[in-house]
């Protein structure tokens, strides 16, 4: 049924329905893109969730490896935090955010980017200098990983918004302005059918109106006609013809 | 996504908030820094540490605009817990990390709880 349901403010006109009809066109367009992009981004999606519980469970191992080599220095060398919380003084240790572009989504990842030649040169002279750089190395090993699992975290978080904005514009268009635009639709093709409808019977009484009066009018000529010919008949018959008439009064008169 | 892409770019510092262990390891990998209001990227806590003062920390990096991504060692970031799964933005991006007395506990993560919420759907 028409007029059920939301539909939007216009007057029932044919361009009002083109308008509409493009409108809804338009509409659906965009939902089937939308659904589209919403799909290609679950996909890559998933693909990223795997990721990120594989590299979680990676980095508890890694981290695990690199606080052991930290107890081989301390072992080797005594206690080292207080001086390395003092030398450092600028990061050698750096990330650079790249990005990349899935569906219209920047996703940034980070890179690695390390300065060689670092701070701590002195750290552990006396002794236990090779455990030191071993342990820098582990450790920078291990922050690698974890730029690895942020940039993919990172990937994750922005993702997951993308996902549920872009969910919540395609039930938008499909749940409210796609029914919406259809009951326009209806609703000003059913006052269209109104008006055909009215203006079809306007014609026919008009019509029929038409058609009595021409009824009326010939009905009116022909009684006219009728007394002219009776007259001429009449006429007619006053004019010549006595023996016709003569012979049809035979029959009447009775003498 | 512009702004936060934007933003993205001039982020390249790491930072911690971690044991004294952890923090030796991470600054001996180079992620140090010292900028020039004398602010450091890392904090080290230990037992005397107050709640309040790792709460306050774990805001100015999450506010700072140099700072690429967080490390907070996991049972740090179970004391300020609400704190951390409040934490939604993109950037700087948070990590929890084990440390040297604490396993990894991946049920604990705020961002695997999700994952694993996600995965359940």
């Amino acid at each position: 049924m028409s007029g059920t349901g939301a539909r939007e403010n216009v007057f029932p006109t044919r361009m009002a329905l083109t308008n509409t009809k493009l409108r809804l066109k338009g509409a659906q367009t965009g939902h089937s893109l939308l659904a589209k992009k919403r799909d290609a981004l679950t996909t890559r999606f998933r693909a990223i969730l795997r990721k990120v519980d594989e590299a979680k469970r990676k980095m508890g191992r890694v981290m695990q490896l690199a606080s052991f080599s930290l107890a081989e220095v301390t072992y080797a060398t005594g206690d080292i935090s207080y001086l390395v919380q003092e030398q450092a003084k600028s990061a050698s240790f750096k990330v650079k955010a790249k990005q990349e572009n899935v569906s219209g989504v920047v996703l940034p990842a980070f890179e690695v980017d390390r300065v060689p030649g670092t701070d701590f040169n002195l750290t552990g002279l006396g002794r236990g200098g090779q455990q030191v750089l071993r342990s820098k190395e582990t450790y920078a090993k291990a922050v690698e990983t974890l730029v690895e699992l942020a940039s993919l975290q990172t990937a994750f978080t922005i993702l997951d918004e993308v996902i549920r904005a872009t969910n919540r514009r395609v039930n938008a268009i499909e749940h409210v302005v796609i029914p919406k635009l259809d009951n326009t639709i209806k609703y000003i093709i059913s006052e269209l059918d109104e008006m055909d409808r009215e203006e079809f019977f306007r014609l026919k009484k008009v019509q029929g109106k038409k058609k009595r009066d021409a009824e009326a009018a010939e009905a009116k000529k022909r009684a006219l006609g009728e007394q002219e010919e009776k007259k001429l008949v009449d006429d007619d018959v006053g004019g010549g013809g006595g023996g016709d008439l003569l012979s049809s009064k035979d029959e009447d008169v009775i003498f | 996504m512009s702004t936060s892409s934007s933003s993205a770019k001039d982020r390249n510092l790491l930072a911690v908030i971690g044991d004294e262990d952890s923090i030796t390891g991470l600054l001996l990998a180079g992620i140090g820094h010292i900028n020039e209001q004398q602010k450091k990227n890392f904090l080290v806590v230990d037992a005397k540490t107050q709640i309040s003062s790792i709460e306050s920390a774990f805001q100015e990096f999450t506010e700072r605009k140099d700072i690429a991504i967080l490390l907070i060692n996991q049972h740090i970031a179970e004391k300020i817990r609400p704190t951390v799964d409040k934490y939604q933005q993109a950037f700087p991006a948070l990590l929890e990390i084990p440390s040297k007395d604490h396993p990894y506990d991946p049920s604990k993560d705020s961002v695997l709880k999700r994952v694993q919420k996600l995965f359940g759907d």
